[in-house]
């Protein structure tokens, strides 16, 4: 086993490597491969957590104590998941591991400038069969902002393939019926981006599935802010057709999440009153956020549901980075028959229409 | 009513308006509300007629809803809907569409329709080509009609000739010419129109369907002709300003310059002002016989009768051509952009078979669409104009006949009425006698203005009755934008506090200013620069207006009604179909109006 087994660089990577290095990070790897903007990152491998596990669970009694789980009974679940995540963030890391992470660390501190205090990074899970359009298990597994320092990266590592065991994922997959066996977890380890705002966008508009719009959602700072519920957040909508922004809603923005004074870690914190009512991103933004997100929507093929957040770049200027981008699952599941097939004749649609409009039976979509 | 949560007064519940009592006697009977009215649904037809009418101008709802009914209900034979019903109170014209629910009879007259409209789709190109034709020849024939003089003698020639017929029997016929010609300009016009819609909603209904959010304009953009015979008047206005750059002339449009004046000092100017004046005679034959409204009231009068408004456009562009600025739409430019939103769109769709289906749809539409866009050239502007203008020459016939004191009384009596005054003067021509006529219709003429003045004041409800489960008569939906939603809209306002006023989004964009709230056409030359127009409905027409403001608000009017499309075409905000907007705003508020939202807020 060399160390290209249990560490991948993102760029190398795409769909095809989801088993072996889980959703996430085979979505970010398809991101860099279409060009698109995305924070340099790399995977720890699937791989390497299996060799982890081999050492952590040797007779592998993981898988079948959590079988004989009821997916209903939340207590037991709790208290299962509970140790098997203790003996995991407690456990040995196998030393050809450690080593190829921290070397890999280690190159991304040269790439990019260190403080001297290591390279922030953002530790995230990224659990193989994750982000399927059929089945999201988008926000069950764990991620980690503002970590520095290789030792404290391990450790975010192994909270990492903890977390495919969290209670509510143990509990989901029961229900699912998905097999423990079949999960593995990669972990990808990305430069921390301190962003002046971030936010989601959906390249199809959620409330009607129209795949003419774009639509955007903000807020000041991490973008955590905004998934966690805490804000409500500024929303555009962009017309792919026209590019203009057709809608608007700035809202007052009262909380943000940043990186906490000591360097480490992410603090809640009170938005300055003179940012609160101002939208977070001007109109050239979200104009841009917009052309990555089709981009992103092109390459995939399909709508897309991506986080994406505005990074102080080179100088004063500030870019779009995408942090994450899955398939959009809820209209796509809804993928109805044709609306309409041609006819032998053009007005044969007109014969059909006005022949069957009766009040009270309008066609619905 | 109850299902949806809010409703509108019932018919018999309107009172008359104070000082117009007895209005009913300006109007025919069968215009009034019957007591089983109170249980259909009415809507105020204030695209059309958005003023009290006066009692000959009713002939422009009694002639125009004779044709469309007869057109979908007995000649193409329409599958879920009949003609259209209208009713008159307090002045204000209020209509509803009669459907067709019972399946078996839909299927009946489905059979009928494919067939029938099935020949005009199949020939559209060629029929429309006669239908430009024919309308030609109807303007002609409206414009020979001779109104007697009826001098002390008849001419000799009805002796030496000897046709034997006296002159004073012509005054009658060629009146009945008038009312026949304007009734078959009607049917003519109707010909195509409704047809034309029906080929629209099918692709609008499936952008609407693919693209759930996608706006009304966005479905007209991708439909719409990029030379449209309405915008000819305009662009010969600035031709006119081209022209009079190019000759020198520009010093003599100076702004709020009387049009006499303006013209007195071009005679002056030797041969570049004889030839200015040379090319501007060309241009108003035909297109100055464009109404300053839609041709529905004798007063909305055309560029011709009035040149206050071509005029006042003048020296605005007349600076821009003196600027180098370009006097000609981009017609390239808006055709590659039209195309290329159509491709987007059909790109975005889901499959090879919808986009096939978008295509036969599209292609339909387009067909059918330089009918929908340029028949009010032919039927409102140009034929109508001549239309009101011989109507005048009786009117001038009647005054010195000592029937009437001024010309415009004629208008105060219906067509009917008309007829009797006529008679009354053929009779008394033949016997040396005086008419009788001013005792009788003087009173009535004098009552009625008071009426109407009255009737000026009063805010009719947008809608009457109980609110209908579903509006799909296509007509109802494109051409007045009366929706399930609109109602809502209308419904709410009535209660609502008025800051925030909602309406279809017609043309893209936020606009901030004063508004100038226009009751009337009349009311044009308000206008200032920069300014917000708020009114009850606009006609393209109005075009030279839309130069000078920044943003268009309107009472009532779907995505096809003019107001929109002029609009767009400018690239200014437009909010229309308000239902209510010159009533809750006032001259001199400042306004926003949100073209993308479709809502209008007041700021002061």
């Amino acid at each position: 086993m060399t160390s290209d087994d249990l560490i991948r660089p993102v760029g190398g990577i795409g769909t095809a490597d989801r088993f072996a290095v889980g959703g996430k990070a085979a979505g970010l790897g398809e991101l860099c491969r279409a060009g698109l903007p995305v924070p340099r990152a790399f995977v720890v491998t699937a791989l390497a957590f299996a060799r982890a596990m081999q050492d952590i669970d040797p007779a592998g009694e993981f898988g079948p104590a959590i079988g004989r789980l009821q997916p209903a009974d939340t207590a037991a679940i709790a208290l299962v998941t509970a140790d098997i995540r203790e003996r995991i963030a407690a456990g040995p890391m196998p030393a050809d591991v450690q080593g190829a992470i921290s070397a890999s660390y280690r190159r991304l501190g040269e790439e990019l400038d260190d403080d001297g205090r290591g390279v922030p990074v953002a530790v995230r899970s990224s659990a193989t069969g994750e982000d399927s359009a059929a089945a999201s298990f988008a926000g069950l597994q764990d991620t980690y902002l503002w970590v520095r320092g290789a030792q404290s990266v391990l450790d975010h590592v192994r909270r990492c393939w903890a977390s495919l065991y969290n209670a509510e994922a143990v509990a989901y997959r029961l229900r699912q019926g998905i097999g423990q066996r079949e999960m593995a977890m990669g972990v990808v380890i990305q430069q921390m981006v301190a962003p002046v705002a971030a936010g989601v966008m959906f390249t199809c508009s959620p409330a009607t599935g129209d795949r003419s719009l774009v639509a955007i959602e903000a807020s000041w700072g991490l973008g955590s802010v905004l998934v966690s519920g805490e804000v409500t957040p500024d929303s555009f909508t962009v017309s792919k057709v026209t590019g203009q922004i057709v809608r608007r809603q700035v809202s007052r923005k009262t909380r943000l999440h940043r990186l906490h004074e000591s360097g480490y870690g992410v603090v809640a914190d009170d938005v300055p009153a003179h940012l609160r009512d101002r939208p977070c991103v001007d109109d050239d933004q979200i104009r841009a956020i917009a052309r990555i997100g089709l981009a992103a929507e092109d390459h995939f093929g399909s709508p897309q549901d991506i986080e994406w957040a505005l990074a102080a770049g080179s100088g004063r200027d500030v870019v779009v980075v995408l942090l994450q981008s899955r398939p959009e699952t809820v209209w796509a599941s809804r993928a109805a028959q044709p609306l309409a097939m041609p006819k032998a004749r053009a007005v044969d649609h007109v014969f059909e229409h006005l022949g069957r409009i009766v009040p009270g039976t309008r066609p619905e979509r | 009513m109850d299902g949806n949560g809010f409703s509108f007064p019932l018919p018999s519940q309107i009172a008359d308006v104070p000082g117009a009592e007895g209005w009913q006697s300006m109007y025919q009977y069968f215009t009034r509300f019957q007591p089983e009215d109170d249980n259909r649904f009415w809507f105020h037809n204030a695209m059309h007629f958005p003023e009290p009418l006066p009692a000959f101008d009713t002939v422009t709802c009694e002639i125009p809803y004779g044709a469309i009914g007869a057109n979908t209900a007995r000649v193409f034979v329409f599958p879920t809907t009949l003609g259209i019903e209208h009713r008159i109170i307090n002045g204000r014209v209020y209509i509803t569409a009669i459907p067709v629910t019972d399946p078996a009879e839909i299927e009946r007259r489905l059979a009928i329709f494919t067939e029938r409209a099935g020949y005009y789709y199949e020939n559209w190109e060629h029929l429309f080509a006669g239908w430009q034709a024919r309308m030609e020849g109807l303007i002609r024939q409206i414009e020979a009609v001779v109104v007697p003089p009826l001098p002390e003698f008849d001419d000799a020639a009805v002796v030496t000739d000897s046709t034997g017929v006296a002159q004073n029997h012509y005054v009658r016929e060629s009146f009945h010419q008038c009312i026949d010609l304007y009734s078959k300009m009607w049917h003519h016009h109707t010909e195509f129109l409704m047809l034309g819609y029906g080929a629209y909603v099918v692709f609008f209904e499936f952008c609407k369907q693919a693209f759930p959010e996608i706006p009304d304009q966005m479905v007209a953009r991708m439909v719409a002709g990029i030379e449209v015979i309405m915008y000819r008047p305009d662009d010969e206005l600035r031709r006119l300003a081209g022209l009079a750059v190019e000759y020198g002339l520009d010093d003599l449009f100076p702004e709020n310059a009387a049009p006499d004046a303006v013209l007195a000092a071009l005679a002056g100017r030797g041969e570049a002002g004889q030839r200015w004046l040379a090319a501007f005679d060309a241009a108003r034959d035909p297109w100055f016989n464009v109404s300053t409204g839609d041709g529905f009231y004798h007063h909305h009068r055309s560029w011709n009768d009035d040149l206050t408004v071509p005029f006042s456009a003048l020296p605005r562009y007349v600076r821009m051509a003196r600027a180098g600025e370009p006097m000609t739409r981009p017609t390239a430019q808006l055709r590659e952009e039209r195309e290329r939103i159509v491709a987007q769109y059909r790109s975005l769709l889901a499959s090879d078979d919808e986009r096939a289906a978008f295509d036969q749809m599209l292609g339909l539409a387009r067909l059918v669409f330089p009918y929908v866009e340029d028949h009010k050239w032919y039927c409102e502007h140009w034929f109508t104009t001549q239309f009101f203008a011989k109507i005048r020459e009786f009117g001038a016939l009647l005054v010195r006949q000592g029937v009437l004191a001024e010309v415009e009384d004629i208008f105060q009596l219906h067509h009917t009425e008309v007829d009797q005054a006529l008679s009354d003067v053929m009779l008394s021509w033949a016997a040396g006698s005086r008419p009788l006529g001013a005792a009788h219709f003087g009173p009535i003429i004098a009552e009625r203005k008071q009426m109407l003045e009255a009737l000026r004041g009063w805010v009719p409800p947008p809608a009457l009755g109980p609110v209908p489960e579903a509006l799909n008569d296509p007509a109802v939906r494109m051409l007045w934008g009366v929706t399930a939603e609109t109602l809502a809209t209308w419904a709410a306002a009535e209660g609502g506090d008025g800051h925030e006023i909602r309406g279809y989004a017609a043309s893209p964009g936020i606009a901030q200013g004063v508004a100038r709230v226009l009751r009337s056409v009349n009311e044009i030359g308000q206008i200032q620069d920069g300014e917000i127009l708020v009114c009850a409905v606009t006609a393209p027409s109005w075009a030279p207006v839309f130069g000078k403001i920044k943003a268009a608000v309107s009472d009532i009017g779907g995505t096809m009604s003019h107001a929109a499309i002029v609009a767009r075409e400018y690239g200014m905000p437009a909010v229309v179909g308000t239902g209510h907007a010159t009533t809750l705003i006032k001259t001199g508020q400042t306004v926003r109006v949100d073209g993308d939202r479709g809502i209008v807020t007041i700021l002061t």
